[in-house]
C-alpha cells in the first residue's frame, strides 16, 4: 500500500481579539490508499479545523498555517495558491460534512449542485453531467433518480440528502474523501446504512477515507485506523483492534469507558470529568492532565514523548516511561468482543 | 396558481372597498370643502354647485354613488380644475411618478445591493467600513434635506444637472438619486448583514469543496440566498418610494401624482383624493403581490398554492 497523504507536524492558529488560539499544534499521521482512517475526539480537539486544513478551507486570516506541511502527491498543500487548490478541491480531495439539512444550498436543485463539480473538473456538458448525475445518484441508492434530480434539497430527507452530499463528493472519483461527522445529525437506522454506503462505494471507486466522528461505535463499524486527538494533538493511534483491545492512552480509556455496553454492565454511561483545555493558552505538559486519573508531576511539567507499541500504534503519554509506575487497564475501558465489528 | 391568483386578488379588491370606505368617511368628518375659500360665495351658487356635483345629497347616497362609480373605474370629474376628470389627472401626472419611482427603485436595488455585498466579502475591511458610513448617513438624513443638497451641490454650484422639472432624462436624476437614497442604505446593510450570514453557511463551504472558483460560489450560491430579505424588503420600498415621492415631485417641481394627491387635500378636492388615494392604494396591493411571486420563484422551498392559510 502507498501513501497519499502525509500530514507533518502540522499547527493551526486563529488570531482572535483576545488571544492567538493554537487548534492542532504539530499533528502527524499518514493515509494510505483505499484506508479508512479515522480521527477521533470530543468537540474541540482540533479533528474538523485538520479536516479543514487539509482541504485548505480555513479562511486565512484569522487562520494561519505556523508550522508544518501536508503532503499530497508529492507536493505542499499548504503551500498551494487559491487558484491550484481548486483543481484539487472535488476531484483529488473532498469532503462532506456534518449535517446534510444545512450542507446543500437550498435554491439550486441537487441535479445542479452535482453537476458543478462534473463541469468544472471532467469538462462535462450540461447534459452529460445531468446524465451523469442520475448514474451517481442511482449509484449511492436513491430511488426513481431521473425524477429526484430535478427536485430541490428541501423535498429529500435528512438522510437522502446525505446520499445527495456523497454523490457530490464522489462524482470526480477522488483519491481522498473526507466525511467530517457523516452520520452525527443522522438517526441510527440512517446512520447504519449511510456507513454502509460508504464502505462500499469506498470498494468500488478505491478511495481513502479520513473519519472524523466523536463516535467510537462508528469507528469500530468504518475504520481500519483510529487517531486519537486531544487538545489540538494525536494522543494515540494505531489500528483499530489495536486501540479497542490494547489501548494505552488514559484519554482512550476515558473515551472507551464512556461508550454505553450493550451487555448492561454499567448502569450509568461513565462520563470523563471536566472539560477540554483552553487553546488559547495551551498547557506546557500533556493537554490531558487535568482530567486524567493518573496524572504525575512530569505531565504537568513536559509533553511527552510518542512511545511506538508496534509498527502500527504510537502513544504519547508518560504512563509508558519505565519510571512510571504500573496502571492497569480500567474496567470500564475494557471492550467486549461483542461491540467491535458488530 | 391560477387559484392562488384569484384568491389574491379577491383580497385585492377587498382591501380597496375598505380603503375607499374608510378615506371617503374620513375625508368627510374633516372641516371644510371644496368651495370653501377666502372670498365666500353666495348660498344660491354655492346650493347650485353643490346640487351638480351631488354634494347636497345624503352621505349614504353619496357613498353608494361614489363606490359605485369607482367600481367602474370612473372616479368623476375634478371639483377645483373645472372640465377635468380625475382619471384625466392620473393618466397624465402618473407617468411621471412612474418614471421617477422606477428610477430610484432600481438605484436603490442594484447599488444597494452590491453595496451590501462588496462590504460582506471585505468584512472589516476598509470598503466595508466606508460602504456602511454610506449607509448611515443615507438612513439617517431625510430625502428632501438630501434633495436640496443635491440641488445645491450639482444643479446651482456645479451647473451639471437642471434644478427642477421633469424634461430629459438629466432632469430625473437628481430627483431620483434623492428618493431612493434612505432605501439604498437600508437595502445595503440588510444585504450585508444577509450575506455575512451566508457566507458562514454550510451549503457555501460544500461549495467551495467541489473547487468552485470564489466568484462562482460568491455569485451562484451566496448572493442568491443572501437576496431574500431584500425580495421581501421590495413591498415597503415600494410605500417608501411612493411617499417619498410627495414630497420629492413638490421641491423638484414634478408633475406627477404626488404633487397632484399633496395639492388635492389642501384643496379639498373631494374626488381627486378619493381618486389618487385609491389609485395608490391598487398599485401598492399589486406590487406586493408581485414581490410574494418574485419570492416564490426565487426561493422554491416557498410555494404558491391556492390551498390553506
Amino acid at each position: 500500500m502507498s501513501r497519499i497523504l502525509e500530514v507533518n507536524d502540522l499547527s493551526v492558529s486563529f488570531q482572535t481579539y483576545h488571544a492567538e488560539v493554537q487548534a492542532i499544534r504539530g499533528v502527524n499521521f499518514h493515509l494510505d490508499e483505499k484506508e479508512t482512517l479515522a480521527i477521533v475526539g470530543e468537540s474541540g480537539s482540533g479533528k474538523s479545523v485538520t479536516a479543514q486544513s487539509i482541504m485548505r478551507l480555513i479562511e486565512m486570516p484569522p487562520g494561519e498555517f505556523v508550522d508544518g506541511s501536508i503532503m499530497f502527491a508529492g507536493e505542499d498543500l499548504t503551500q498551494k495558491s487559491e487558484k491550484q487548490m481548486e483543481n484539487i478541491r472535488g476531484k483529488e480531495i473532498s469532503m462532506i460534512f456534518q449535517d446534510p439539512m444545512t450542507s446543500l444550498n437550498p435554491t439550486m436543485t441537487v441535479g445542479k449542485q452535482i453537476a458543478e463539480a462534473l463541469i468544472k473538473h471532467q469538462h462535462m456538458s450540461k447534459k452529460e453531467a445531468h446524465n451523469q448525475g442520475i448514474a451517481l445518484l442511482k449509484l449511492v441508492g436513491i430511488p426513481n433518480p431521473e425524477a429526484r434530480i430535478n427536485q430541490y434539497p428541501h423535498q429529500y430527507s435528512g438522510g437522502m440528502r446525505q446520499r445527495a452530499m456523497i454523490a457530490i463528493a464522489l462524482s470526480c472519483n477522488p483519491k481522498i474523501l473526507i466525511a467530517d461527522e457523516p452520520t452525527t445529525a443522522l438517526d441510527v437506522t440512517i446512520q447504519a446504512q449511510i456507513l454502509d454506503l460508504m464502505r462500499g462505494l469506498q470498494e468500488k471507486v478505491g478511495t481513502a477515507i479520513i473519519l472524523i466522528t466523536h463516535d467510537l461505535g462508528v469507528v469500530a463499524n468504518a475504520a481500519s485506523r483510529v487517531a486519537v486527538m486531544y487538545g489540538g494533538k494525536i494522543v494515540e493511534t494505531g489500528t483499530v483492534d489495536e486501540i479497542f483491545y490494547n489501548p494505552k492512552h488514559p484519554y482512550t480509556w476515558g473515551l472507551l469507558g464512556s461508550m454505553p455496553k450493550l451487555d448492561g454492565s454499567h448502569e450509568t454511561l461513565q462520563a470523563i470529568p471536566g472539560s477540554p483545555p483552553d487553546l488559547a493558552d495551551p498547557p506546557k505538559g500533556c493537554p490531558f492532565v487535568t482530567r486524567c486519573p493518573h496524572a504525575m508531576k512530569a505531565c504537568k511539567e513536559h509533553m511527552p514523548a510518542y512511545t511506538n507499541l508496534s509498527d502500527t500504534q504510537k502513544t504519547a503519554c508518560w504512563l509508558l516511561d519505565e519510571r512510571a509506575p504500573k496502571v492497569e487497564l480500567p474496567e470500564s475501558a475494557i471492550v467486549g468482543g461483542t461491540t467491535v465489528h458488530g | 396558481m391560477a387559484k392562488y391568483l384569484l384568491k389574491r386578488l379577491g383580497f385585492i379588491l377587498l382591501s380597496l372597498f375598505f380603503i375607499v370606505t374608510i378615506t371617503f368617511f374620513i375625508m368627510k368628518a374633516a372641516p371644510g370643502g371644496p368651495f370653501a375659500s377666502e372670498r365666500k360665495l353666495t348660498p344660491a351658487i354655492e346650493q347650485q354647485l353643490n346640487e351638480i356635483y351631488g354634494l347636497d345629497d345624503p352621505l349614504y347616497k353619496q357613498y353608494i354613488d361614489y363606490v359605485i362609480s369607482t367600481a367602474q373605474l370612473d372616479f368623476g370629474p375634478s371639483f377645483k380644475y373645472v372640465g377635468q376628470s380625475v382619471n384625466g389627472i392620473i393618466k397624465r401626472s402618473f407617468p411621471y411618478s412612474f418614471i421617477l419611482g422606477m428610477e430610484a427603485i432600481l438605484l436603490s436595488l442594484s447599488i444597494g445591493v452590491l453595496l451590501g455585498v462588496i462590504a460582506a466579502l471585505k468584512h472589516n475591511k476598509f470598503s466595508d467600513y466606508a460602504a456602511m458610513v454610506i449607509a448611515v448617513l443615507g438612513i439617517s438624513v431625510p430625502s428632501f434635506i438630501m434633495a436640496t443638497i443635491l440641488q445645491y451641490i450639482f444643479a446651482i454650484k456645479l451647473q451639471a444637472l437642471p434644478v427642477a422639472k421633469f424634461d430629459s432624462f438629466a432632469h430625473t436624476l437628481l430627483p431620483a438619486i434623492a428618493l431612493a437614497t434612505t432605501p439604498l442604505a437600508f437595502i445595503a446593510r440588510l444585504m450585508r448583514s444577509s450575506m455575512l450570514d451566508v457566507l458562514n453557511a454550510d451549503y457555501i463551504k460544500t461549495a467551495k469543496s467541489k473547487g468552485l472558483s470564489k466568484r462562482v460560489v460568491t455569485y451562484k450560491h451566496a448572493v442568491r440566498n443572501a437576496i431574500m430579505p431584500v425580495v421581501s424588503y421590495m413591498g415597503p420600498l415600494v410605500v417608501g418610494i411612493l411617499t417619498g415621492s410627495f414630497i420629492i415631485e413638490k421641491i423638484f417641481a414634478i408633475p406627477g401624482l404626488g404633487n397632484e394627491f399633496v395639492e388635492s387635500v389642501t384643496n379639498r378636492d373631494y374626488t381627486v383624493i378619493m381618486g389618487t388615494t385609491v389609485f395608490f392604494g391598487a398599485l401598492l396591493l399589486v406590487s406586493i403581490l408581485i414581490v410574494d411571486i418574485i419570492y416564490s420563484l426565487i426561493d422554491p422551498r416557498i410555494k404558491i398554492t391556492g390551498k390553506g392559510e
